[in-house]
């Protein structure tokens, strides 16, 4: 039972909508469908949208600091949105929540 | 005393598996969702440390033993991998014994973080066993 993850560019911007648990078994198709697309288009911004996400582990800190450290060598950037009460503590925890700037939820497309 | 256990194959996909399973069990305290939460980070943290290192990815049986006694909730996670050689080191915040794999090196860290005490015993060649203890409803009565 994998959740699913959708990926959405506009323009230089990947959103990246999270699947419910971030564990290490998802986190492993995080990185690669997202570096994918860092490969194959030019981003210079990931958006990670946290709005259905309940669970995450260190992990998924893992996923997002090598995203991070990615986007930072060539200038781009990650920011978070739709993050919930449970993600925001894993995040401060961490100690990355003021790596990753947060935004508005954009409204989705039907 | 209540207790529960089960053993399940090495795999990823089971991490998953594991942390809900622990806390369909720990819901008859009548936990927070937080506690819970930190519970199911926790065993998540445990087992998937058994998956990467302790079997490094191949083929080993882990062995999850819980057990209540009061509101004190005893999670142990049991392998029988490489082991670890220096545990003080395993235990240090950031540490990674495989920075290639683009691990945040948080794994002790959260299971401390998230559960009272934290015990780490382990042995080279024979395996580890990482204990955990959090008391439920703790912090409202």
């Amino acid at each position: 039972m994998k959740g699913s993850i959708r990926y959405d560019k506009e323009n230089t911007t990947l959103y990246v909508r999270l699947p419910e648990d971030i564990d290490h078994y998802i986190s492993e198709d995080i990185k690669a469908g997202t570096d994918a697309y860092l490969e194959k288009s030019c981003i210079r911004c990931i958006v990670f949208d946290f709005s259905r996400t309940v669970f995450m582990d260190s992990s998924g800190v893992g996923a997002l600091m090598g995203r991070y450290k990615r986007m930072k060598e060539k200038g781009g950037c990650v920011m978070i949105c739709g993050v919930g009460d449970r993600i925001r503590r894993i995040l401060r925890i961490a100690a990355i929540d003021t790596l990753l700037p947060e935004i508005e939820k954009k409204e989705s497309k039907s | 005393m209540e207790k529960m256990s089960f053993e399940m194959e090495s795999r990823a996909c089971n991490e998953q598996f594991a942390r809900v399973v622990v806390a369909v069990f720990l819901s008859r305290l009548d936990p927070t969702v937080e506690e819970l939460d930190d519970v199911k980070t926790a065993v998540s943290e445990a087992v998937t440390n058994c998956v990467i290192h302790g079997y490094e990815e191949g083929e080993g049986i882990i062995r999850v033993e819980v057990s209540l006694e009061g509101r004190t909730a005893t999670v142990r996670v049991i392998d029988h991998g490489v082991g670890i050689a220096d545990v003080k080191k395993a235990m240090e915040p950031m540490y990674t014994s495989c920075p290639e794999k683009e691990r945040s090196g948080m794994g002790f860290s959260f299971m401390e973080a998230f559960m009272d005490e934290l015990k780490v015993e382990s042995e080279p060649g024979k395996g580890t066993v990482v204990t955990m203890t959090k008391i439920i409803g703790g912090t409202e009565q």
